[in-house]
């Protein structure tokens, strides 16, 4: 019984997810497309074109075009440029790659660093003992100072 | 690690972050002075002499495609447009009319409709009666060479190529700059020096 659950829900899952990947929400798009005459992505734009695309989305997903064929459909019609994520070849795969690069470059930077202060404090020599007339002189201070 | 490592490691950072900004400001100075980024109607607004932008676009008025450069030997007006250009529904019948008067002395309207649906623009170039020639750019990628600040916008190119007369931003219009039209209408049609 309890494997028969489980199955169940696995299945349920499965279904879930595959038509969250087919049917993606009109703002999803919108998100993720640009208009072409004011270069902001279309949920943050309200010119003429950007209107007109967002009505062709919402047209195209109700008659259960998937969000590949409507970016394909709208590259088709305007280029690559309409996409809001550059494309992750050519040239285009160096925005993706530059800021990994710079991440990475930080994460060694701060590491090595940090090893220094570390190895630095290690090498320290330990500080010298105070003079035993300075330290008497110092603990009396302190018992006046308790009393 | 020792002191001198400790230092040699804190110089090495600091001439990377020294590059790095030089970089940015040397990449910062190039694109301001250098750059060309003005289009054609800058310098036609400077008094320069300038070749029409060369541009082949498909054709929306029927099949295949259109060359600016096999239009040489004719006077050219070239308007940019869009079906969701509110202005553009305004001067579309005035750039027919135009068409059909200068034809015969060799004069071609040619309409450019960038960023826009096809479909769209089909659409409007029948409810309008457009029957000049219409090359479609949907990606926009004449905006920047000819330097188109919105739509509608016009120019004229005379039989050599060139771009005469004024630019007109906005819609062809009788009362507000039917002046500049004609007048760039004449300096295309002008037989060559």
């Amino acid at each position: 019984m309890r494997a028969c659950f489980l199955v169940l829900f696995v299945v349920a899952l499965l279904a879930a997810t595959a038509s969250a990947v087919a049917a993606p929400s009109p703002s999803d798009l919108e998100a993720e497309l640009v208009c072409p005459t004011c270069k902001t992505t279309l949920d943050q734009s309200d010119a003429p074109i950007a209107r007109k695309m967002k009505q062709v989305i919402r047209t195209r997903l109700s008659e259960g075009a998937t969000e590949k064929q409507i970016k394909a459909e709208l590259v088709a019609q305007f280029g690559p440029g309409v996409i809001a994520e550059p494309p992750k070849s050519g040239f285009d795969l160096l925005a993706w790659l530059v800021p990994l690069a710079i991440l990475a470059g930080g994460a060694l930077g701060v590491g090595a660093i940090a090893w220094g202060w570390r190895r630095r404090r290690r090498d320290e020599a330990p500080a010298e003992p105070l003079d035993p007339a300075l330290e008497r002189r110092l603990d009396a201070e302190l018992e006046r100072y308790d009393a | 690690m020792t002191g001198g490592g400790q230092g040699s490691l804190q110089r090495v950072a600091q001439v990377i972050a020294l590059v790095g900004v030089a970089a940015l400001l040397g990449l910062l100075i190039w694109r301001v002075a250098f750059k060309d980024n003005t289009g054609a109607a800058d310098e036609l607004a400077a008094g320069k002499l300038v070749d029409a932008p060369a541009f082949t676009l498909d054709r929306l008025d029927r099949g295949g495609q259109l060359a600016l450069d096999d239009l040489k030997g004719k006077a050219v007006v070239v308007n940019f447009w869009a079906s969701w250009c509110i202005p553009c529904r305004d001067e579309a019948p005035v750039l027919q009319k135009t068409y059909e008067r200068y034809r015969d002395r060799g004069l071609v309207v040619l309409g450019v409709d960038v960023n826009d649906f096809k479909a769209d623009a089909r659409r409007f170039m029948k409810r309008y009666g457009i029957t000049y020639p219409v090359a479609y750019d949907g990606k926009g990628s004449t905006v920047g060479k000819w330097g188109v600040r919105g739509f509608p916008e016009t120019f004229f190119v005379d039989r050599t190529g060139t771009l005469v007369g004024e630019r007109i931003e906005g819609a062809v219009d009788i009362e507000r700059n039917r002046e500049t039209f004609e007048r760039g209408i004449a300096l295309a049609l002008a037989d060559a020096p």
